[in-house]
């Protein structure tokens, strides 16, 4: 989908935060994506190594950490697994659920110096 | 200059809220651990500076950040901005002209067009006599809230209008780039078939309303119309849906109204 300008958004960030962490090189980026956050690792993987080229993080190492879907049932009562945002509930069919994990793409952390 | 993206291009809109870098600093989606932290592990080699800094940032804060400045702006001014998104060839640009040219007389109309290249939709718009600002994102398929942000300025938008933000036709990546929009609009036209909502879940989910358009095919088509809808709101409960025709003009009122209404919601000065 969109990988090339996350990895866009994820270099301004890099960049901006350079000045109040005082780091000038990045050489390790995890980030957690969740499984609903609609983002192919191959693709981001693909762009990063372009976008972040000549960068602050020219060369970085990129850690993905995927992150599971997790919805919350009402009428369960409780969080069960989901692989797509609209699924319904895999012990009771109920929908909709309401989603409480997977659906995040963050910067975990760096290793920079 | 404009101080949030040094990109050096004026902001007429940024200037007037404190958005140092620094707020953008905090992380707002973990209060617990909400502070930025350099945790200084040296390496064992003792030769490597290197150390860990947590982040703990969405990737698209940034963004999110332009697009909250976006959202203050028009709300001091009363403006409804929309972001109309579908995929190419939905009718967005036939349901923006014809909308205008029912409205205009009584309303102050805006509309920045994103493409990914032409000028040719916001040439469709100037014809109906309103003003229209094209952006070209290139190999880009969305637009992003910085560029929306400085499109407000060129096209000095007054108090109490209403702007159309028509995006790259592309049901898949508009989705997760907030622009400040009031509500995304997602139109659907009833020869894509009913199953686009669950193929495409993330747009259905972001937009508020769901349009379907092009209704006069009906009768030349298998279309199931309440299987559509059926679909968008088991992807998106609090979806409300209005079927029209942006050739026909039926079912057009409605979509009046709703207009109307949200822009009369802008009016409204919440404490
Ligand atoms: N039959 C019919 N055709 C329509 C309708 N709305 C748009 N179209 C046609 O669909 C095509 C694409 O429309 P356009 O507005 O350019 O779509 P956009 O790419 O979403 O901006 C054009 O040939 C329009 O004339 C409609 O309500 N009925
Ligand atoms: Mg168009
Ligand atoms: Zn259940």
């Amino acid at each position: 989908m969109h990988e090339m300008s996350l990895c866009e958004n994820i270099l301004q960030t890099l960049q901006q935060q350079a000045n109040a962490q005082q780091y000038s090189k990045v050489k390790t980026i995890w980030l957690e994506i969740g499984e609903l956050a609609g983002v192919e690792a191959d693709a981001l993987r693909f762009s990063f190594d372009s976008v972040m080229q000549d960068s602050i993080a020219d060369q970085a190492r990129l850690e993905i950490i995927d992150i599971a879907g997790q919805a919350y049932c009402s009428h369960c009562a409780k969080n069960v697994p989901i692989q797509q945002r609209y699924d319904a509930c895999p012990e009771c069919g109920h929908f909709p659920l309401q989603i409480v994990a997977g659906d995040q793409m963050r910067i975990k952390q760096l290793e920079v110096e | 200059m404009c101080g949030i993206c040094g990109c050096g291009e004026g902001h007429t809109h940024s200037h007037e809220e404190d958005h140092s870098h620094d707020s953008l600093d905090h992380d707002h989606h973990n209060p617990i651990d909400g502070h930025q932290h350099a945790a200084q592990h040296t390496h064992a080699q003792g030769l490597s500076p290197a150390r860990m800094v947590q982040i703990e940032q969405d990737i698209l804060a940034k963004n999110n950040a332009y697009a909250d400045e976006n959202r203050r702006y028009l709300s001091q001014r009363g403006i409804l901005a929309l972001n109309l998104v579908s995929s190419p060839g939905s009718g967005k640009t036939s349901l923006l002209t014809e909308t205008i040219k029912r409205l205009k007389e009584e309303l102050s109309i805006a509309v920045i067009e994103g493409d990914q290249q032409t000028t040719r939709d916001a040439e469709r718009i100037r014809a109906t006599g309103v003003p229209a600002l094209q952006i070209n994102t290139g190999k880009g398929c969305h637009l992003d809230a910085h560029r929306v942000g400085h499109a407000f300025e060129h096209l000095a938008l007054s108090d109490h209008s209403l702007l159309f933000i028509e995006n790259v036709g592309n049901l898949v990546c508009p989705s997760a780039f907030d622009l400040g929009e009031a509500h995304k609009v997602v139109i659907l036209s009833v020869t894509e078939g009913e199953d686009k909502p669950i193929k495409y879940p993330d747009m259905f989910h972001a937009a508020d309303l769901m349009i379907l358009n092009k209704t006069d095919l009906l009768p030349y088509l298998d279309f199931n119309s309440a299987e559509c809808i059926a679909y968008a709101k088991r992807v998106n409960p609090k979806i409300k849906v209005l079927s029209l025709s942006a050739k026909t003009g039926e079912g057009m009122d409605n979509w009046l109204k709703w207009l109307k209404a949200e822009l009369e919601l802008q009016r409204i000065d919440y404490a």
